[in-house]
């Protein structure tokens, strides 16, 4: 009965074959956007669980948070006429609004190029520029420049060696989700990587979303414009009353 | 305590928004101001983009201008006929200018343009009131000077479509109050401020209305082309946060009324002085930002060009 279990498990998953898979979980699984919001933090736990002996080699873990990408125009300054005009720009196709990456190790010690490339794990692969050499004379100073900022804004990290394997095989990692956060689907993959060959991996989701207030005004604005905008006036006109009809009864 | 924004989708603290609102409402309720050419750059100075803070920015100027219409309309001091004929030509100008605003985000440079204009307003109208003030102070200490006529005839006196105005003793030309209107409603839309700072001289030397009712008539036009301009960046392009404007009018609202207070204890023209001083502040704040080399050449914006 075991033996033919472990047999539709090893035909079904070809990670398995190497007798090492993944298990994980998020602490939560959805974050709400209210008024009061200051950031989230996520705990990402799980363990290595292994069918076989561990073959040789040094074990790994790579975990990437990735928010919804957006297309983005990066533009620079330059000094035309004595002051600071943005000058020239660059399209790029698709970058994540957030994205974040805690490994075991030296992304350069536990990760080859070519796994890299197929699972897109590094920042710079995260983000889809194409044919930007055509749009400007230094192209690649503009993506370089997309990460810097948004790096400085807390919205890129990479946090080397900051996941620690205990008792071998059990890992967890905190993700700390910041207050500027944009609403959609937080994709959560966790590699697991031996001698730079990712070994297996998994994936589960964060749902990030504005609630209660914020959802109804955000949709109002969205759906509902101009009722929107009167309700923005009539609010404006009622506090302007207010305060000066408070004041002559105060006054007296 | 921080508190999230629905519509520009950043997260500040609620007592900054609350003091900002105050503090700009108390130099209003100080010197007759709607306070606009303050807090919209105060709010691209904690990171609120320029476009959600010149929608909001306008927002928060119809509260003030409620505020300190009703006092004027109780002292009579409102020209009504004068105040259509402004809001005629301010309309055209508010939607001229929401359209010019959206070319300008579409091609990257609005913030230029809104910064430019900060400074070129903000100076040349803080440069005249200082000279002004200065001039006034010192002819009030050295009495037998000679005294200006309040109403002198100029070239405006010669235009077609005259009208009467009564409020202000008027028979003048209505291309004028237009014109002024329309630049006024144009700037309203992209500065997101009310140009109270410039209806109002505009409105003296000008048109020669007579002082005691150009505060009353600029703030009645103001309410209603910062009200218009509000609901076309609402409708066009989405960029009122609410949460922000309640904040901010909250403050406002309370600052007005003790800065209303104190402004009764000061000299008009010591009281011009400091105003004076801190417009230059402002445009000298925002010209250094255009001069100086920035720390970060790059920014970011999301989605692509047209």
């Amino acid at each position: 009965m075991i033996r033919a279990a472990l047999l539709w498990l090893l035909s079904a998953l070809p990670a398995l074959a190497a007798g090492e898979d993944i298990v994980a979980g998020l602490s939560q699984n959805r974050v709400s956007i209210t008024a009061d919001f200051e950031g989230s933090e996520i705990l990402i736990y799980g363990a290595v669980r292994r069918t076989a002996p561990a073959p040789p080699g040094a074990l790994h873990v790579i975990i990437t948070v990735e928010g919804p990408s957006t297309p983005i125009t990066v533009r620079k300054k330059d000094r035309t006429a004595g002051i600071w005009i943005n000058r020239e720009s660059v399209q790029i196709a698709s970058a994540p609004s957030f994205y974040a990456i805690a490994t075991t190790g030296h992304l350069r010690d536990i990760l080859t190029e070519t796994e890299n490339l197929r699972h897109q794990i590094t920042i710079p692969r995260a983000i889809r520029a194409v044919g930007i050499s055509q749009q400007a004379e230094n192209a690649p100073e503009f993506l370089d420049a997309l990460v810097r900022v948004r790096a400085a804004e807390g919205r890129y990290r990479l946090n080397e060696r900051s996941v620690q394997f205990t008792q071998g095989t059990l890992f967890r990692s905190d993700v700390v989700l910041p207050a500027n956060l944009t609403e959609g689907l937080y994709v959560v993959r966790i590699f697991l990587t031996r001698d730079g060959q990712v070994v297996d991996r998994i994936e589960r989701q964060i749902n990030v979303r504005k609630e209660g207030l914020e959802r109804f005004l955000f949709n109002m604005s969205r759906d509902q414009p101009l009722i929107y905008g009167l309700l923005s006036l009539l609010i404006a006109v009622i506090a302007g009353y207010g305060a000066s009809a408070a004041f002559r009864l105060m006054k007296r | 305590m921080q508190i999230f924004l629905p519509i520009a989708d950043i997260s500040v603290n609620l007592f900054l928004l609350l003091g900002i609102g105050g503090v700009v409402g108390f130099l209003s309720g100080l010197f007759g101001v709607g306070g606009g050419f303050l807090i919209t750059p105060l709010l691209f100075f904690i990171g609120i983009p320029p476009t959600i803070a010149v929608a909001t920015g306008a927002n928060q100027v119809v509260a003030s201008s409620v505020s300190g219409v009703l006092a004027q309309v109780k002292r009579k001091a409102v020209d009504f006929p004068m105040g259509f004929v402004l809001l005629a030509g301010g309309l055209v100008g508010s939607a001229g200018g929401v359209w010019f605003f959206a070319r300008l985000t579409a091609a990257g440079q609005v913030d230029l343009f809104v910064q430019l204009s900060y400074v070129l307003f903000l100076g040349l109208i803080g440069l005249t009131m200082f000279w002004e003030s200065v001039v006034a102070l010192r002819r009030a200490n050295r009495p037998g000077g000679p005294i200006r006529r309040s109403h002198t005839h100029n070239w405006v006196h010669g235009l077609p479509f005259k009208m009467k105005f009564r409020a202000s003793g008027l028979y003048i030309s209505v291309l004028p109050p237009l014109a002024v209107g329309a630049l006024v409603g144009f700037l309203a839309a992209i500065m997101g401020v009310g140009g109270g700072f410039i209806m109002v001289p505009a409105m003296i030397y000008l048109l020669g209305m007579p002082t005691k009712v150009v505060i009353g008539t600029s703030l009645f036009q103001i309410i209603f082309v910062t009200a218009f301009t509000t609901l076309m960046h609402a409708v066009t392009a989405n960029t009122v946060d609410m949460m922000l404007a309640v904040l901010l009018i909250l403050g406002g609202v309370i600052g007005a009324q003790i800065g209303a207070q104190v402004s009764g204890r000061l000299k008009a023209e010591q009281l011009r002085i400091l105003l004076s001083l801190l417009v230059l502040g402002v445009a000298a704040k925002i010209a250094l930002d255009l001069l100086l080399r920035p720390s970060e050449l790059y920014t970011i914006t999301p989605g692509l060009l047209p």
